[in-house]
């Protein structure tokens, strides 16, 4: 395990207690250059090697949302909102800020971005994104993408993505990470250049599929275990969440009646009359405070989501190492198994059982010029076997316990 | 409390106190007390009925004794109600609570149908004794002092169903004819009972609505909070935080509990009692009607010489006199029902409004406090200057 200096521990943490959706958050993107995590290959054409956020503070703020049409790529009509990342460096002497990068994104251009650092960081726990359509919503709620609190809600939810990526000492040197906030244009067509898509596990995608990994890494999966129980424990109490925000919504419309019922008395009241007009004015205005209520409870239920999500990353991350853990075991097999085939035609000892050597045994012996050729073959194949085997040992141990994944562990096993 | 030979005795029902307190003209002159309590079921071969007890306690000089304890049941209530129309057919008669509640009844004799039809019928004879006409009314005393037996033979006297049912023929026959003219200030009267009547019933129904929205409301937050504690299993650093929460929102629970028997005791039967009373007094508009139709058909047979005119003259004078007492008793007793009905209604709508704010304050003094545990949590582990704190 490698050891993390001090400061870059304090920026691994998510966002602390600061509000979340805070437009000045600052973020502190210098990278301290000794760090062990900075590692020379990486994906697609390389990180940056100058890295370009230097050790300056940077501010990203996704500060408008807009709704616009256009045409899809079936050449339809469609209408999508479109969120406006401004970049702002300050200088360290006066604190002034200075716009640098402007530009509109939508939703599904963050999620290309997202798909993207998950191929090529399949190590990490990469920060999620707002939920791409309403989950966990109450009877009243807007589940429709278009409605402008849920407009709102997604814009701080896909700012603290921005803020928390440009936080990781790894995310934020990636040039693609680097492009998604500068070059408006074009960018769509750089990341498929990367050609991610491609080197994306498909194994990955079935989710049910299990890996028989015989030699499992037990604080893999104790994290695994970790992440399902947030999982459970959090979708278990959004649930319920939006379930009392729909009763609590109706005890507060139903007083709402009341409001006209009162009114309509008061008109054959003498005495009482303006009593009951007061009072059905105040029950109409506690039956419309409940909305602003469950608004802002909304926020709520949001920062309870980024968790949950964060539990999908980190169970994803846990997955990855299994297939990879596999991929070696699988390697080691095959290789091994290569090498005594090699041994046995050298040798001429059958000591395990083969089709080739039944064959022989039936058909006579194969001549020294067949045997040759086929040692050959094996050689070959043994010596691809063992760059795999070797590339494939480099790819674990990528996987490190950086001090996140330790402090979730710490978290599972709590043995002080 | 002093004592004068007009001072009632004290009660010992602290429950028929404060009804009586509630909705008393004069309490001081207050001089019989009502209590209706112990349930009982009785099983017959040919039927099971309930029996409620009543005591009344009195000074007064007609009854033979200050104290008397019966038995009643449901039967008896409305043979008493029945008399007390015929009697004053145009006064504003209290109502009695229903026979029985078609909807969500799954027996008819459960615990809080008992309880709620109780409750009902102690505030029937309570209003009966505080009412300045009915309460010295002979059937009344029958029924609070009379045992069993007696109460069935003189349940016997009086008219007889054919003359009963005749009066129920003639009076339909009239009703079909309808009201010549009524008077204006009973045609406000009646404007009044119809709107109030529609919007009373609303109000029964909105704050029934209420109780049950509370109550779904309720059932949620209980599932709700020992999500928290669940989840404190996994996270060591958490656990304190994550039980406070659950133990806020089960104090939040209870106090929604608190909010719901508030009304469901204070608000929901005074309004359904009006919304019962809405249906008596256009009983009572019904029935002054009557009896002005009945004038107005002998005054016609007079203009068309129907018959012997000198008889019918008598006739006339006598139910001319009629109506007019009837006018007269259904005006008077029109005010106090207007008075006693704006008090009842405003304090049991305060009454509900306190149990409001009483509920929010709480709530809010619950999470305040927990906000406060917290942050001076933070503060204790910030000062201490742990690296993987956050």
């Amino acid at each position: 395990m490698e050891q993390a200096p001090p400061d870059l521990e304090r920026q691994w943490q998510p966002a602390p207690l600061e509000p979340l959706g805070h437009p000045d958050a600052e973020l502190q993107a210098a990278v301290d250059e000794e760090a062990e995590v900075s590692r020379d290959e990486g994906p697609g054409d390389g990180t940056m090697t100058e890295n370009n956020f230097g050790l300056k503070k940077i501010e990203i703020s996704v500060s408008e949302a807009e709704k616009r049409t256009g045409r899809n790529a079936m050449n339809m009509q469609e209408t999508y909102t479109a969120y406006l990342i401004e970049t702002r460096s300050v200088e360290h002497t006066d604190g002034q800020s200075v716009l640098t990068d402007s530009l509109w994104r939508r939703y599904s251009e963050f999620e290309l971005l997202r798909n993207y650092l998950l191929v090529y960081y399949p190590h990490i726990v990469v920060p999620p994104l707002p939920e791409k359509r309403a989950e966990f919503v109450w009877h009243k709620l807007s589940a429709d993408n278009m409605d402008p609190d849920f407009v709102e809600r997604r814009r701080i939810g896909l700012e603290n993505f921005l803020l928390r990526v440009a936080s990781h000492p790894i995310l934020c040197r990636d040039k693609i990470f680097y492009l998604f906030l500068t070059q408006e244009g074009n960018w769509k067509e750089t990341v498929n250049e990367t050609g991610f898509q491609l080197k994306a596990d498909s194994r990955l995608k079935a989710l049910n599929a299990t890996f028989r990994v015989k030699n499992p890494d037990k604080r893999f999966t104790e994290l695994k275990h970790y992440s399902d129980e947030l999982q459970s424990v959090i979708s278990h109490l959004l649930r319920v969440r939006a379930r009392v925000a729909d009763r609590l919504y109706g005890v507060y419309k139903v007083h709402g009646n009341y409001g006209r019922v009162f009114s309509e008395w008061s008109a054959i009241e003498k005495e009482m009359g303006d009593g009951l007009q007061s009072a059905g004015h105040h029950m109409d205005v506690y039956a419309s405070s409940i909305d602003d209520i469950l608004e802002d409870e909304e926020h709520y239920a949001d920062q309870l989501k980024e968790y949950l999500f964060y539990a999908e990353a980190l169970r994803a991350v846990c997955r990855k190492h299994e297939l990879m853990q596999y991929d070696l075991e699988m390697a080691a097999q095959d290789l091994a198994s290569k090498k005594q085939q090699c041994e046995e035609l050298a040798t001429g000892t059958v000591r395990t059982f083969s089709l080739k050597g039944m064959t022989t045994k039936l058909f006579g012996q194969e001549t020294p010029e067949q045997r040759e050729a086929r040692i050959k073959v094996l050689e070959e194949q043994i010596n691809e076997g063992e760059q795999q085997l070797k590339s494939k040992n480099l790819e674990g141990r990528e996987f490190k316990f950086g001090p996140m994944l330790r402090n979730a562990l710490a978290r599972c096993n709590p043995v002080k | 409390m002093d004592m004068n030979s007009f001072s009632p005795m004290m009660p010992t029902s602290p429950l028929s106190m404060i009804n009586q307190v509630k909705f008393e003209d004069e309490p001081d002159l207050k001089d019989l007390f009502i209590t209706v309590d112990e349930p009982e079921s009785h099983v017959t071969t040919i039927e099971t009925f309930i029996t409620y007890r009543i005591i009344t306690k009195t000074s007064r000089g007609e009854f033979d004794s200050s104290e008397f304890e019966v038995r009643r049941r449901y039967q008896d209530f409305l043979w008493l109600k029945g008399k007390l129309e015929e009697a004053h057919p145009t006064l504003i008669i209290p109502p009695l609570p229903e026979k029985f509640i078609v909807k969500g009844m799954v027996e008819r004799f459960n615990d809080d149908f008992i309880e709620t039809r109780r409750k009902a019928l102690h505030k029937f004879l309570n209003r009966i004794a505080d009412h300045p006409t009915l309460t010295f009314n002979e059937d009344f005393k029958v029924f609070l002092t009379a045992q069993a037996w007696e109460l069935s033979s003189h349940k016997k006297q009086g008219p007889g169903l054919l003359s009963r049912m005749g009066q129920t023929v003639r009076a339909v026959a009239l009703s079909m004819r309808g009201v010549k003219s009524r008077p204006e200030e009973f045609m406000e009267m009646n404007n009044f009972i119809e709107v109030f009547s529609q919007k009373i019933n609303l109000i029964d129904k909105i704050s029934q609505r209420i109780y049950k929205e509370e109550r779904e409301y309720s059932d949620e937050m209980k599932e709700y909070g020992p999500i928290h504690v669940l989840w404190s299993a996994s996270e060591e650093d958490l656990v304190d935080t994550l039980k406070g929460i659950a133990s806020c929102i089960d104090k939040c629970c209870k106090a929604t509990e608190k909010r719901m028997s508030g009304l469901s005791e204070a608000l929901l039967p005074v309004v359904h009692e009006y919304v019962l009373y809405s249906e008596m007094l256009m009983g009572v508009m019904k029935r002054r009607d009557q009896i002005q139709a009945e004038l107005d058909s002998k005054v016609e047979a007079l203009t068309y010489k129907k018959a012997d005119t000198d008889l019918l003259t008598e006739e006339i004078g006598k139910l001319e006199d009629k109506v007019e007492c009837a006018n007269n008793a259904l005006k008077a007793d029109w005010e106090r029902w207007r008075h006693n009905m704006q008090n009842d209604i405003k304090s049991a709508f305060m009454d509900m409004a306190e149990e409001n704010i009483h509920y929010y304050e709480q709530c809010l003094a619950t999470w305040e406090s927990f906000l406060a545990s917290q942050t001076d949590l933070h503060m204790e582990e910030t000062s201490e200057d742990k690296p993987e704190s956050h």
